[in-house]
C-alpha cells in the first residue's frame, strides 16, 4: 500500500457535511489501490473474465466443473456400524443433550457456565442464566475453552526429565523430595501459582503452611484478575473509566456489560421510544473514558479523552481536585474535559462511579476509591471488599522467588499453572535462575516454556474435566464438576497439592472437593453461611451438595459473604504479595510523568495483554487466534498501535515492521495505525512469540518469533514506561479483516444523541430510505406459523465478539489460517464490523454484529442455479449444503457479504481428538459448498419438535441462537414476529429500529436498534444528525 | 462436381445420430437404475450382523413392543439400539447357553459393546427425527415395513428423498391413529376414506409448505 496522505484525509473529513463513517484509513484515503481491492471479492477467478486469453480457460473450467458437479452424487454410502452401550446410563437419552453447571476459571476467577453434553462429550459452553455473576452471558475465553479441552497438543502424561512416568511415580517422587523438608520445616520449599480463589485449594495451602511453616508461597499473574472492587453499573448514572477496560473480556466484564447495557436501554426506551411525552424510566447513563490504549470501553464511551498511560494518574488527581491547576497534559483538550467530567460527577453524588484501571498503578485505583468515597458512591455503585486481593506490586512475589533461586535457596519448586519462563518480567531472568533449583515440578495443561525446563511435568486437567471450586468476580462460589473423565492423565491442582498433605494423599479431586464442602456446610471451615436461594437451610449435606452442583453456585457466598469467607483465606495465602495501604506507584512520579516523555526522550511504551490470546495461554486455540481483535480486526499476529500523528512523525505505515528498544531489550512488531491512540506512545501487546507451542500457535515466519513483547516488560514498568525507541526494519503482512466485506459507502451505522432522539423519534428512520412493500413484483410470503426475526441492539453491543466465537462452537465452523484470512476467506458466520467517524485523532467508534439478514426478498435465493438456498415456511433463508455446487453466485449477490464459501477443505478431518468437539446437530461442511448463518435452525427445529409433541406453541425465549445466548450484554434478541407479545416484536416497533441497507429492498429479518449516545453538551457540541440519505 | 460423400453417408449419419441419442438414453437408464437400485440404496438387502437377531421371533412370535428395545423413539431424534443389558434381561434366564447368543454374553461379560451394522442409514446431511413422526401418527411399519415378519432385518424402503417427499407432500395418505403407531398389523379401514384428512387435522400436522421446507430436514 502506498504512503498515506493524512492531510488529504483530514481535509476530506473536515469538508464532509454531517458525519462520515469509515472502516479503515485506506477507505478514507480512497486510493486507486483500495478501490481496486474493494471490487475484487474473488480476485483470482473473476479477473480472468477481463483478460481475453484467460476467458477461454475460465469458461472451460466452469463448464467442466458444472458437468462434474452432478457426478459427485454417484457414490454409494459406505456401510456404517451402530454401536449401543453395554449398560446405558439412565438419564441419558441419545439425541437429547444434557446441560451441566460448572465454572471455567480465568486467572483464578470463575466464569460460571452451563455446558452442553452430547452422549457424554461436551460440545458447547453456554452461560448460566441464574448465576448472579454472569446472568447467562459468557466471554470469548469461556466459549473458546471447549476447543482447548480437545486440543491434541495438550500434555498427556507425566514426564520426569523427558521420560514417561505415571501418577504413582510422581507421588513417590514428591514423597522422597519432601523427606528433608519435613525435618527443616519447609526451608527451600517454594510454590508459585497464579491467583487462586478456590476455597478447597486455599485450605490446602494453609494446611501445607502449617506442616511446613518456612515454605514460601509466591503469586504471579502476567495480568491479574483480582480486584478489590465490585461495580454496580445498574445504579450508576455517570461512569468515569480511568484506563479501565471493563467490557474487554474476563469474568467481571460479563456482568458489567449486562448491567451497563440494561441501564443504557432503560434510559432510551420506554414503551415506544422515550420521547418527551413519555420520558424514559431512568435517566440515560453517561460513560466517560479517560484512557490510553483504545479499548472497548473507550469505544462505548460517550466521551473519550486519549492520554498517555503515564498521564492517567495526573488526570485522576485533577479529577479529584487534588492535582493543582498547573498540570499540563499532552492532549490540549484534557483540561476542559476533566473539568466538565468533575462537574458531572459532583452533580451525581451517590450515583456516579469512578473506576481505576487494572493496567494503572495501585495509586490510581486508590485515587478512584477516595473519589468514590468522597462522592458517596461507596456502598451504592461500588462495593469495596477486603484489601489484599490485588497486590500493589504484582511482581513482588516473583522477584522474591527469583532472588531465592539465584541464591541457591530453592530446593523444591512447585509451579502450578503459571508460565513464568515466558511471562516473567525480563529483568528477573527467570529462565536462567530456574536452572539453579534442586527439583522443579511444573503443572501445566500444555508443554510450555516453563515445563520444558522443569524436572517433573505433570499434565493439568482442563476445567471441563475437573472437580474443583472457584469464586466469581463478586465472590460467588461455584463448585466445578467435570463434563467428561480426563481425556489424558491430567490432574487438578487439588490433587497435586494433596501429594504434599499426608492426610489427603491419594484422594481423588471429587473426594477432596466434596469433603471440603461437607465441612463448610457444617460450619467447620470457610466461615460461610450456607442457605438455599430462598434463605432456608438445606435439609442435609447431601441435599446441599446436589443442589449446588445442579444450580451452579453456592448461595450466600457473593458480596458480603465474600468478605467473611474468602478474604481471610486469600489474605493468608497471598504470602509475600500481601498489600498494605498502597502508596504512590513504583512507576514514574506522576508529577513529572506528564513531561517525562519529553524529558527522557523517546516514546512511551504501553503494555497490554493481547485481546484474544491474552497473556499467551490461548496461542494454540485456533478460534481465538482467528478472532479479529477489537478495534484493528487483526488476526493471527500482534501489532504495535500508534496514533495517526505518531505515524506521520515517524513516517510509518500500516504493516511496517518496527523494532522496539526499551531499557536495553528489543522486540519486533508490525505497526497498526489506530485513530484515537494517544500521541507519542506505542501500545505493544504481549502474548505472541511463544517458544514452545503446539501446531496452531507456531509462528508462520521466523520473524514472528521476535514478537515476544515480554522481553521488553520489566518489573518496574509492568504496564507503561518512557524511553522507547522504534525504528523501521522491514515490512510484514498482517491478516486483517477490517476491509473485508465492505458495504461500499452506504450508511450501515445509524446513531443519534438522546436529546435529538427524544425531540424527534423518527430521526433514525429518516437517515435512510425504506422502500414501500408494494415495490416488488414478487408476491409476499405468507407466514401462518412462526415468523422468526432478530433484533440487534447497538446501544447494548460492546463489540466483544463473543457472538462470533459462540457461533464457531455451535456450528462447527472451521479455522482457515492466516494466509486464507488474508484473502478474505475467514469463515465466521457472524462478524462484528467496526466503524469510525468524526475526528481522526479521537474518533467515535461503532460496532455492528452482522449475521445473515435472512432477507424476505433475498437476492441470494433468486440466483442459485440448483436451488440450494430456499425460503422456508417460517421465514428462514435455508442453506442446503448437499445441493450446493459452488457457483458462488449467491455470495456475489448478497449485499451484506454474509455468505462464506469453503474454498478449500478447511475442516480438519484427520485430528481424531477434535471429533467429539463437533456439534452433531449441524452438518460438517466439506469443500465447495456455501454456508452462512441459519438463525441456529437446529435449535429452532429442536424446540419446534418438542413443542409439537407437547401440543403447544414455542414460548418466547425458548429458542435462543448461540450468538444471543452468549452475548454478555444481551444485545441480540430473537423470537417469533407473529407473536405480538414476544420481546423481539416489541423491540422492532421502536422508532430506532432500522434495517441494514434496507433501501435495497431486501427486507432483512435481522434489524438493528440504532445506537443512542448521551453526550455532555459542555464537552463538545454534538454533530448534527445526518438526516438525508445521499 | 462429384459428391464428396458417398450416398450411404445419409443413412449412416441418421443412424449414428439416432443411435447416439438412443445409446445416451440407454446409458442414462443404466445409471439411474443402478443409482435407484438396492445396491446403492440398500433396499431389500439383508446385511450381516454379529448376532442373527430375529425380529420375526421377538416381535412377531413373542409380541415384544418396539419400544422395549428402541426406548427413546418417542422423545428423541434417535430411536436407540438396545444396550447389551436389554438382551441380557431375558437371556440371563432363558437360552442362557445358546451358542448363537455367545457374542451377547461375551459383550456383557467383557463390557465391550456389540457392533451392529446399520440397516437404515441416512446421509449425514439429513437430520431425521423419530419422535415427531411417532407423535404425529406415522406407524413404525409405514417406513420400516413388517418388521414382525423379518427373520433377519433388511431395509424395506429405499429411503431416498423422493420417497420421503411422497408422504411429506401428502401426509393424509399414510397417517394412522396414534394408538396404532406401534401396531405392525394395522391396515387402513376400507370403509373410512376420509380418515387421513381427518387425522391430519386432528393431529395438527403442518401443511406441505412447512413439511417440504429444506431446513426441516437439512441443516
Amino acid at each position: 500500500m502506498s504512503a498515506m496522505d493524512f492531510s488529504a484525509i483530514r481535509s476530506r473529513l473536515a469538508g464532509s457535511e454531517g458525519r462520515l463513517y469509515w472502516r479503515s484509513l485506506g477507505e478514507l484515503a480512497d486510493t486507486e489501490q483500495f478501490r481496486d481491492y474493494l471490487h475484487r471479492e474473488f480476485p483470482e477467478q473473476a479477473s480472468q473474465w477481463n483478460d481475453p486469453k484467460g476467458r477461454r480457460e475460465f469458461l472451460k473450467l466452469m463448464s467442466a466443473s458444472l458437468a462434474l458437479a452432478g457426478v459427485s452424487a454417484c457414490t454409494k454410502q459406505p456401510a456404517e456400524k451402530i454401536v449401543p452401550y453395554v449398560r446405558q446410563p439412565e438419564e441419558l437419552v441419545p439425541g437429547r443433550p444434557l446441560f451441566f453447571a460448572t465454572a471455567i476459571p480465568f486467572g483464578g476467577v470463575a466464569t460460571p457456565v452451563l455446558v452442553e453434553s452430547h452422549e457424554g462429550h461436551p460440545t458447547k459452553v453456554e452461560g448460566n442464566p441464574q448465576h448472579p455473576a454472569s446472568l447467562g452471558g459468557t466471554d470469548t475465553f469461556a466459549q473458546a475453552s471447549i476447543l482447548t479441552l480437545y486440543d491434541p497438543d495438550r500434555a498427556q502424561t507425566a514426564l520426569f526429565r523427558g521420560e514417561y512416568r505415571g501418577w504413582g511415580d510422581f507421588l513417590i517422587g514428591v514423597k522422597d523430595a519432601l523427606g528433608n523438608h519435613r525435618v527443616n520445616q519447609g526451608v527451600g520449599l517454594h510454590f508459585l501459582t497464579e491467583t487462586i480463589t478456590s476455597p478447597t485449594v486455599l485450605e490446602q495451602i494453609s494446611l501445607i503452611q502449617k506442616t511446613y511453616p518456612q515454605a514460601k508461597w509466591h503469586r504471579w499473574d502476567a495480568v491479574s484478575q483480582a480486584s478489590d472492587a465490585v461495580y454496580h453499573f445498574d445504579k450508576a448514572d455517570v461512569i468515569v473509566s480511568l484506563d479501565a477496560d471493563v467490557f474487554g473480556g474476563g469474568p467481571a466484564s460479563i456482568r458489567y456489560s449486562r448491567d451497563f447495557a440494561t441501564r443504557r436501554r432503560e434510559g432510551v426506551d420506554v414503551e415506544h421510544g422515550g420521547t418527551e411525552a413519555a420520558p424514559a424510566a431512568k435517566p440515560m447513563n453517561r460513560l466517560y473514558a479517560i484512557e490510553s490504549t483504545p479499548s472497548l470501553t473507550g469505544a462505548k464511551a460517550d466521551h473519550r479523552l486519549p492520554l498517555r498511560a503515564s498521564e492517567i494518574e495526573a488526570a485522576a488527581r485533577a479529577l479529584s481536585g487534588s492535582g493543582g491547576g498547573g498540570t499540563s497534559f499532552s492532549n490540549p483538550n484534557a483540561q476542559k474535559f476533566i473539568e466538565a467530567v468533575a462537574k458531572d460527577l459532583q452533580a451525581h453524588r451517590g450515583t456516579s462511579l469512578v473506576i481505576g484501571g487494572d493496567y494503572q498503578p495501585a495509586s490510581v485505583r486508590q485515587l478512584a476509591r477516595a473519589l468514590n468515597e468522597s462522592l458517596g458512591n461507596a456502598g451504592a455503585t461500588v462495593t469495596y471488599v477486603a484489601a489484599g486481593n490485588a497486590p500493589a506490586d504484582p511482581a513482588a512475589g516473583l522477584r522474591e522467588l527469583a532472588q531465592a533461586m539465584d541464591a541457591g535457596q530453592v530446593q523444591l519448586l512447585v509451579i502450578l499453572g503459571a508460565n513464568p519462563v515466558f511471562t516473567a518480567p525480563a529483568d528477573l531472568k527467570f529462565a536462567e535462575k530456574l536452572a539453579k533449583v534442586g527439583l522443579s515440578i511444573a503443572h501445566t495443561t500444555h508443554p510450555d516454556e516453563t515445563s520444558v525446563l522443569c524436572h517433573w511435568n505433570v499434565p493439568e486437567a482442563h476445567p471441563l474435566e475437573s472437580w474443583g471450586d472457584a469464586r466469581a468476580f463478586d465472590g460467588t462460589v461455584t463448585v466445578m464438576q467435570p463434563l467428561i473423565a480426563p481425556l489424558y492423565d491430567g490432574r487438578t491442582t487439588a490433587e497435586v497439592l494433596s501429594a504434599f498433605i499426608d492426610e489427603q494423599s491419594g484422594k481423588s479431586a471429587h473426594d477432596l472437593v466434596k469433603d471440603y464442602w461437607t465441612r463448610a456446610y457444617g460450619g467447620q471451615v470457610g466461615g460461610f453461611t450456607i442457605t438455599d436461594s430462598s434463605g432456608q437451610p438445606f435439609k442435609s449435606a447431601e441435599s446441599f451438595w446436589k443442589h449446588v452442583l445442579h444450580d451452579g453456585w453456592v448461595p450466600g457466598t457473593g458480596g458480603a459473604g465474600r468478605e467473611a469467607g474468602g478474604a481471610a483465606a486469600a489474605g493468608a495465602a497471598a504470602g509475600a504479595a500481601a498489600a498494605t495501604t498502597p502508596e504512590r506507584s513504583s512507576n514514574l512520579d506522576p508529577r513529572t510523568s506528564t513531561t517525562a516523555s519529553a524529558a527522557t526522550g523517546g516514546l512511551e511504551i504501553i503494555f497490554r495483554p493481547d485481546p484474544t490470546i491474552w497473556d499467551g495461554r490461548f496461542a494454540n486455540n485456533g478460534w481465538l487466534q482467528e478472532l479479529p481483535k477489537p478495534i484493528t480486526k487483526v488476526t493471527w499476529d500482534p501489532t504495535a498501535w500508534i496514533s495517526v500523528k505518531t505515524a506521520e512523525d515517524q513516517k510509518l505505515r500500516d504493516g511496517d515492521l518496527i523494532e522496539l528498544k526499551f531499557r536495553g531489550n528489543t522486540a519486533k512488531l508490525p505497526v497498526a495505525i489506530v485513530p484515537g491512540h494517544p500521541d507519542g506512545a506505542v501500545t505493544a501487546f504481549f502474548g505472541y512469540g511463544r517458544g514452545v507451542i503446539g501446531r496452531v500457535g507456531q509462528a508462520p515466519e521466523d520473524v514472528a518469533r521476535e514478537f515476544d513483547v515480554y522481553r521488553l516488560r520489566t518489573s518496574d514498568a509492568l504496564w507503561f514506561g518512557s524511553g522507547l525507541e522504534i525504528s523501521k526494519v522491514g515490512r510484514y503482512v498482517i491478516a486483517r479483516t477490517q476491509e473485508h466485506h465492505l458495504m461500499e459507502d452506504r450508511r450501515p451505522v445509524r446513531d443519534a444523541n438522546i436529546e435529538d432522539y427524544r425531540k424527534d423519534a423518527e430521526v433514525i428512520a429518516h437517515m435512510g430510505e425504506k422502500p414501500p412493500r408494494t415495490m416488488t413484483l414478487i408476491p409476499e410470503w405468507q407466514y401462518n406459523g412462526y415468523k422468526w426475526g432478530m433484533a440487534i441492539d447497538l446501544t447494548a453491543c460492546t463489540g466483544c465478539a463473543t457472538c462470533t466465537v459462540a457461533c464457531n462452537a455451535e456450528n462447527n465452523i472451521p479455522v482457515v489460517g492466516k494466509d486464507q484470512v488474508n484473502r478474505g476467506r475467514e469463515m465466521h458466520w457472524i462478524r462484528v464490523d467496526h466503524y469510525f467517524s468524526d475526528d481522526l485523532d479521537n474518533p467515535k467508534t461503532y460496532h455492528q454484529p452482522v449475521p445473515c439478514m435472512q432477507c424476505e426478498n433475498a437476492p441470494c435465493e433468486l440466483v442459485c442455479p440448483v436451488g440450494a438456498t430456499t425460503h422456508s415456511a417460517e421465514g428462514l433463508n435455508d442453506m442446503v449444503y448437499n445441493r450446493c455446487v459452488g457457483t458462488r453466485y449467491c455470495s456475489n449477490n448478497c449485499p451484506y457479504k454474509v455468505r462464506r464459501f469453503n474454498f478449500l477443505l478447511y475442516q480438519d478431518w484427520d485430528t481424531t481428538s477434535l471429533e467429539p468437539l463437533r456439534n452433531p446437530d449441524v452438518t460438517v461442511r466439506s469443500r465447495g459448498v456455501m454456508e452462512k448463518c441459519t438463525y441456529c435452525v437446529q435449535r429452532i427445529n429442536y424446540a419446534r419438535i418438542d413443542a409439537k409433541r407437547e401440543d403447544r406453541k414455542i414460548k418466547d425465549g425458548e429458542v435462543v441462537p448461540a450468538c444471543a445466548a452468549a452475548c454478555p450484554a444481551d444485545a441480540i434478541i430473537f423470537g417469533d414476529l407473529n407473536d405480538p407479545a414476544a420481546r423481539v416484536t416489541k423491540l422492532k416497533k421502536l422508532e430506532r429500529n432500522y434495517g441494514l441497507l434496507e433501501d435495497l429492498n431486501t427486507r432483512p429479518r435481522t434489524t438493528y436498534l440504532a445506537e443512542i449516545r448521551n453526550p455532555n453538551p459542555e464537552i463538545a457540541p454534538a454533530p448534527a444528525a445526518r438526516t438525508t440519505h445521499d | 462436381m462429384s459428391q464428396i460423400f458417398h450416398r450411404s453417408t445419409n443413412i449412416w449419419s441418421k443412424v449414428s445420430i439416432l443411435g447416439g441419442l438412443v445409446f445416451a438414453g440407454f446409458l442414462g437408464w443404466v445409471v439411474v437404475t443402478i443409482a435407484w437400485s438396492g445396491y446403492v440404496t440398500g433396499q431389500g438387502v439383508t446385511v450381516d450382523q454379529p448376532v442373527q437377531f430375529s425380529h420375526a421371533h421377538h416381535v412377531g412370535s413373542m409380541g415384544i413392543d418396539c419400544r422395549y428395545c428402541h426406548t427413546t423413539v418417542e422423545e428423541s431424534a434417535f430411536a436407540n439400539i438396545p444396550p447389551t443389558k436389554t438382551c441380557m434381561n431375558c437371556h440371563s434366564q432363558i437360552w442362557t447357553n445358546a451358542p448363537i447368543l455367545e457374542p451377547v454374553r461375551a459383550s456383557f461379560r467383557e463390557n465391550r459393546p456389540l457392533e451392529w451394522t446399520r440397516v437404515h442409514d441416512l446421509p449425514d446431511f439429513v437430520y431425521f427425527n423419530h419422535s415427531i413422526h411417532v407423535a404425529k401418527g406415522v406407524g413404525c411399519a409405514t417406513c420400516h415395513g413388517r418388521v414382525d415378519r423379518m427373520p433377519l432385518m433388511y431395509q424395506e424402503n429405499s429411503l431416498m428423498m423422493r420417497w420421503c417427499l411422497d408422504c411429506h407432500r401428502n401426509p393424509a395418505k399414510y397417517i394412522r391413529p396414534r394408538d396404532q403407531v406401534f401396531n405392525m398389523a394395522y391396515e387402513r379401514p376400507a370403509d373410512d376414506p376420509g380418515i387421513g384428512e381427518r387425522l391430519v387435522k386432528e393431529y395438527k400436522i403442518a401443511d406441505a409448505r412447512q413439511l417440504t421446507s429444506c431446513s426441516t430436514c437439512h441443516r
